[in-house]
């Protein structure tokens, strides 16, 4: 890295202001909100009528079948949904 | 002054299925995902949660196929210009935009770079220094809001300030800062 004076180092500290904490924590959810992703995947792989729900309507069939709601669950869901058809 | 966990050390982490070092991984690079988005790209703050949460989904979900642990933050910065494309171009369906030039892109991410190097060097301060360097500089906090926050009178907080840079400046040139019994 090149060096620097400290008024340079302050305005590169300045370019790093915090995210939003809703935001970070949000993130830090993550693994518990993508709990039970490969559960879906899985048992769309094997059950056609699951697979048919879950294109029709993701959140309503994952509603229906006990799983929470959460974004990033089904943006992942609808992500690796393609991969079904393969 | 904390032990830093090395970037690699925490992916492996991460890997194992730790969830304290996922909290540490997402509070190591938040700062920098969140300054891609609103600071090189322009995002909107509505589209730069979009593009922030899917970045960590996407890390968290493909973390097994990053092929060197170290390089977890070029990695990090690639799906998050991606992510800030595609979430610009999604929009100029809708209503024309700017993406901003390649050459200015680069060069904002190199600062950004610059900037992260040199908030790694904050871990090797005092908390005391830790804080309120970041209070003053990246949270813009007045010296009346430091000093109250930090129950010290408002006159300290600017040489508490440009003696923690002193030494800020010291670690990342590699040397020991000089030693100082102000506790700051």
């Amino acid at each position: 890295m090149v060096p620097h004076d400290e008024e340079r180092l302050g305005e590169l500290l300045g370019l790093l202001p915090p995210a939003p904490a809703g935001w970070v924590r949000a993130a830090q959810e993550l693994p518990f909100a993508l709990r039970g992703l490969d559960e879906i995947i899985q048992r769309a792989r094997t059950d056609a009528e699951f697979r048919v729900r879950l294109v029709a309507d993701l959140e309503a069939a994952l509603a229906a079948a006990g799983y929470e709601t959460r974004r990033p669950l089904l943006d992942a869901v609808r992500e690796r949904l393609p991969e079904l058809d393969s | 002054m904390t032990i830093e966990v090395t970037d690699a050390q925490l992916v492996e982490r991460c890997r194992a299925g730790e969830a304290a070092a996922w909290n540490e991984l997402v509070e190591r690079f938040s700062r920098y995902v969140y300054a891609i988005a609103v600071r090189a790209y322009r995002l909107s703050e509505h589209d730069a949660e979009d593009v922030f949460q899917d970045v960590f989904a996407r890390t968290f979900e493909r973390l097994d196929s990053l092929r060197d642990d170290a390089a977890i933050r070029p990695w990090l910065a690639q799906l998050t210009r991606n992510a800030c494309v595609d979430r610009l171009r999604a929009g100029a369906r809708e209503q024309p935009t700017e993406e901003p030039l390649a050459e200015e892109l680069d060069a904002e991410m190199e600062r950004l770079d610059d900037a992260l190097d040199v908030r790694d060097g904050l871990s090797a301060l005092s908390d005391d220094c830790r804080e309120v360097l970041d209070r003053f500089f990246a949270r813009d906090e007045s010296y009346h809001t430091i000093g109250e926050a930090l129950e010290l009178p408002a006159g300290t907080i600017a040489s508490r300030i440009s003696r923690c840079l002193r030494k800020l400046r010291a670690i990342l040139e590699g040397r020991k800062p000089s030693p100082d019994t102000s506790g700051g």
